[in-house]
């Protein structure tokens, strides 16, 4: 549901259904409304066999990647050695809130699907990494954990199948790559978050050396329907004609936007549908100019971009961008771009981890040009530059952060070149030459 | 030994065949390509940061970094590719954004990797046109000192401190471009091995203090020696300018010290540079030492000796040859030899295998034990009334005149002249200390390794060895020699445990003294 709007009819709440409903948060609320009736079957049931139904289902990964979630679960193998669950509630791509929702109103969800999938991988034990700045979404998690260790749900022998499955909440000191799943192996660790080198893959060698998932909440909190309804039941969510993507995702919506909030809509909705109509389009007298779809690491989209595109993993590629984490962010055309640009290089470059050459000097030079322009210090040769080192910093280092600042630089360079420009052209303190840097826009 | 699996690749259109779990940054060493890294070290754990490294892999989507990428067969790997030169232009631009370019004032100057590869491969101008960041100089204690606006923060020194001295005092501190290397609050880089994270720098951030502005890299000569600080025998460079020796770096050797060397071995140096050095022959007549001819003194030293109880006493710092020779001269002459030792705290080095500053603190006692050279405690209390003395490199640091007062007659060869011996010795031989002369040396595992000359003897000065086989010509023993592998050569004939080795085939990294017990080679000791 669109919370905290009241639904919309052409949402399709799965994950949202109980948002908004304190009972829902309570162990005999979360049961009375089906909850763990899913975790009770899956405990009793082979894991290979749940393997095969989430890979059957076409879940894919709700935290960016959009990984196939059964073919990641399906890397673990009955070895006899230990394995772990991480589930990533790290989240803090800027723009995205859902999982936050999903866990300030469905904790029980989220626990129920992070012990199933750890029974799911031959786990037994799971970590739920928290973002740190999450007060009340940590609070709430911790008590559902409480409630359901008390309630013999977890523990040593969780619902009475013999299956021992523990769940450890850890709250993280608010670092942005944490989020990245092997900085948040080495944060859990206590180590200092930096990302590792890949391979080897966290399925090989993950937290604390082990064979390791990491799933993100949102993922996690769709199994146990899955599990309960089946394959079959979740196929029919999607565009009949990508069956590669499949299921409701949920959309956070902030920015100048009539309804910001959370949407759950089954993949596949059309972009403009969304915008308009369920958010309720631009302000009075306004109008969108730009909308980034994913979360602030995916590249912008103009309004007629945009509407055009489909909501869904293929979709959003086709448009040139990308699924991402599901954030929405809508700038109307009172906004402008090299300032909201210059916003985003400045939070990557705050960010960054500091171990790649090209993402820590990369995204604070960026950020440096990208300010200078923003005041109206810029010159033609800085967009150059930025290109360069957009392109310097991009597919060259461990992890993305580095790409993910680089991004909305080149999107919103190659959208929006003429707010650069003019702010450029306004330059007092450049002597322009008639004729000289203007030659292409003519 | 199982069978290690071979996988064959090309790099740079050479075919290389290596085990297989390699890097493409080793594979490609072995066929003489250097891949440009900063962070990768072969001593410590892979980081992958720096990101110099990006290779071109066919087939792969993208760069590849070769310190962190295995060798796969049938690998095509492209180092010098448009593609990778490009990426690397860039990492190289990325890193001197922040860089104060100051070189012409920076001790790393000439033999910087940053300055190396920029110069080969980088930009010829900077984008660059914002205020770089700054951040003031830091004293890390012990040693080294902390320039934190040369920094890459490619992490060698954080990894060296955490995964090889086991004393994890370094750290990365912030984020982004603010970061820096960090220091534990209320540590210092006192650790015996700290130093060693001066020379993993690979550039101008972590600075010796005793280095500090001495000299420019391009101006020091440099000679393979051995350092003397302990038995443990650390192969390392000499650096000299003007004939003085400005530091002792370590040179790699993976059977001895890896990449280390430990402080007291870095400082140790200063003994080399003596000023006090004796640099004449000198003879005893009336009251006074006076100069005189080699053949002179040399005949006069032999006459002092002949015919007596002739007490040897060595310092446990000489060469293989001046100890074997030693020993000759014993034989000849008659007499036996002692020689003290001095100890402190042993400090291991846990990362790397067998390494440690050793309680001893001499680089050759095993060799002067092997040649029947006996420890003592102290030097005065064993001189005996009547006895003749011929004292080679031993200083008399600490040893009492009353004590010399009782030997009939001393011949000293030495460096410099002891204040005590001003007034007893009947002969002076001057001799080259360590690093003027060549020889090798038996450290504690019985590896014999070789030393080359650094600098130049002052005055007439001459080698140990060859002073010494003078002196056993004049006393009538076996052997004329001309050269220290000539000494070696008789050392290795005639002593059992020496069997088999052979000066020139020592070379730089030695050779092991064979045990009683070891497999003999096949390719050897056929008759």
């Amino acid at each position: 549901m669109g919370y905290p709007h009241p639904s919309h009819p052409r949402e399709t709440p799965i994950l949202s259904k109980y948002f908004g409903d304190p009972e829902a948060r309570t162990l005999a609320g979360w049961r009375a409304r089906g909850g763990y009736e899913a975790l009770e079957k899956a405990l009793n049931t082979d894991p290979q066999e749940l393997q095969t139904v989430v890979k059957d289902s076409g879940l894919r990964g709700r935290g960016g990647a959009g990984f196939p979630t059964g073919m990641k679960w399906s890397f673990m193998k009955p070895d006899g050695k230990t394995h772990y669950l991480c589930c990533n509630a790290d989240e803090s791509e800027p723009g995205t809130f859902k999982d936050r929702e999903i866990m300030r109103w469905t904790p029980h969800g989220l626990v129920e699907g992070v012990a199933l999938a750890a029974h799911a991988i031959y786990a037994q034990t799971a970590y739920i990494y928290i973002r740190g700045e999450f007060t009340e979404p940590y609070a709430r998690v911790c008590a559902a954990v409480e409630e359901a260790y008390a309630a013999g749900i977890l523990g040593p022998n969780a619902m009475g199948s013999g299956k021992h499955v523990d769940v450890h909440v850890h709250r993280g000191a608010g670092a942005y790559i944490c989020g990245e799943e092997t900085a948040l192996m080495n944060s859990l660790e206590g180590r200092r978050g930096n990302p590792r080198i890949k391979p080897p893959f966290p399925a090989v060698a993950g937290l604390f050396g082990k064979p390791t998932t990491i799933n993100n909440v949102e993922t996690l909190t769709t199994v146990p329907y899955i599990i309960k309804h089946g394959a079959e039941w979740y196929k029919q969510y999607g565009r009949p004609d990508n069956p590669k993507s499949i299921g409701t995702k949920l959309f956070s919506v902030c920015g100048n936007i009539r309804r910001p909030g959370n949407y759950e809509v089954a993949l596949g909705f059309p972009f403009k549908d969304f915008l308009y109509d369920l958010c309720g389009g631009p302000l009075d007298g306004r109008e969108i100019k730009a909308v980034i779809p994913g979360g602030s690491s995916v590249p912008i989209l103009t309004r007629e971009e945009a509407e055009g595109a489909v909501m869904d993993y293929e979709g959003f590629v086709a448009s040139g961008t990308m699924l991402g984490s599901g954030g929405v962010i809508v700038f109307d055309d009172r906004q402008d771009m090299v300032r909201q640009i210059a916003r985003l290089t400045r939070f990557y470059a705050h960010e960054s981890c500091a171990q790649c050459t090209q993402c820590r000097e990369g995204t604070a030079w960026i950020t440096r040009i990208m300010e200078r322009i923003r005041d109206g210090l810029g010159t033609a040769e800085d967009l150059d530059t930025l290109v360069a080192i957009a392109d310097g910093m991009s597919g060259k280092t461990i992890c993305v952060l580095s790409d993910s600042c680089a991004t909305p630089v080149m999107s919103g360079l190659k959208k929006f070149r003429h707010e650069f420009e003019a702010k450029i052209a306004a330059n007092p303190s450049v002597v322009t030459v008639p004729g000289a840097f203007r030659a292409s826009a003519a | 030994m199982a069978e290690v699996k071979m996988v064959s690749l090309t790099i740079e259109g050479r075919p290389v065949t290596v085990p297989d779990g390699l890097s493409i940054l080793e594979a490609a060493k072995t066929v003489g390509v250097l891949i440009p890294h900063y962070c990768y070290h072969p001593g410590l754990p892979v980081a992958g940061v720096c990101r110099m490294c990006l290779v071109e892999v066919e087939k792969f989507p993208k760069l590849a970094p070769a310190c962190a990428t295995s060798v796969g067969e049938g690998q095509v790997v492209h180092v010098h590719s448009p593609k990778a030169l490009e990426a690397r232009k860039g990492v190289l631009e990325f890193l001197l954004i922040n860089h104060p370019l100051d070189c012409p004032i920076c001790d790393q100057a000439g033999e910087c990797e940053l300055q190396d590869y920029t110069f080969a491969e980088g930009r010829a101008d900077s984008r660059y046109r914002e205020p770089k960041r700054f951040n003031p100089v830091e004293d890390f204690g012990g040693d080294v000192l902390y320039v934190p606006n040369r920094c890459i923060l490619c992490t060698r020194c954080v990894r060296f401190m955490s995964d090889v001295a086991h004393e994890p005092v370094l750290n990365v501190s912030e984020r982004g471009d603010r970061a820096f290397i960090g220091k534990a609050e209320g540590h210092d880089l006192t650790n015996p091995w700290a130093g060693n994270v001066v020379d993993l720098c690979p550039v101008g951030a972590l600075l010796s203090k005793d280095f500090l502005n001495r000299a420019r890299a391009w101006e020091l000569d440099r000679a393979p020696t051995i350092c003397t600080g302990c038995s443990q025998g650390c192969n390392a460079v000499a650096e000299t300018r003007d004939n003085v020796v400005v530091r002792l770096k370590p040179r790699a050797n993976d059977q001895v010290n890896q990449y280390y060397l430990c402080e007291v071995g870095r400082q140790g140096y200063r003994e080399f540079n003596r000023r006090d050095r004796a640099d004449q022959p000198l003879v005893r007549q009336g009251n006074a030492l006076t100069i005189a001819e080699w053949d002179d003194a040399i005949a006069t030293a032999a006459r002092v000796l002949a015919g007596q109880r002739v007490r040897v006493v060595v310092s446990p710092n000489l060469s293989n040859e001046a100890l074997f020779l030693l020993d000759r001269i014993m034989g000849a002459a008659g007499g036996d030899g002692i020689f003290r030792l001095e100890r402190g705290e042993e400090a291991v080095l846990p990362g790397a295998p067998d390494l440690a500053l050793r309680e001893e603190r001499a680089a050759n006692a095993m060799a002067a034990r092997l040649l029947g050279f006996t420890e003592v405690p102290s030097v005065g209390p064993s001189i005996r009334e009547g006895d003749v003395l011929l004292i080679v490199g031993d200083h008399l640091e600490g040893v009492d005149a009353v004590d010399l007062d009782r030997a009939a007659s001393i011949v000293f060869v030495g460096t410099a002249v002891p204040a005590v011996l001003e007034a007893r010795a009947a002969v002076v031989l001057p001799v080259t200390n360590l690093l003027e002369e060549e020889g090798t040396l038996t450290n504690l595992r019985g590896r014999v390794q070789r030393f080359l000359q650094a600098k130049a003897a002052p005055g007439v000065a001459r080698p140990t060895w060859y002073v010494l086989a003078d002196l056993l010509s004049a006393v009538g023993g076996e052997g004329q020699f001309y050269l220290p592998a000539e000494v070696f050569a008789a050392l290795a004939a005639t002593h059992a445990p020496f069997a088999g080795l052979e000066y020139d085939a020592i070379g730089l990294r030695g050779l092991s003294l064979a045990p009683a017990a070891a497999p003999v080679d096949p390719r050897e000791g056929v008759a």
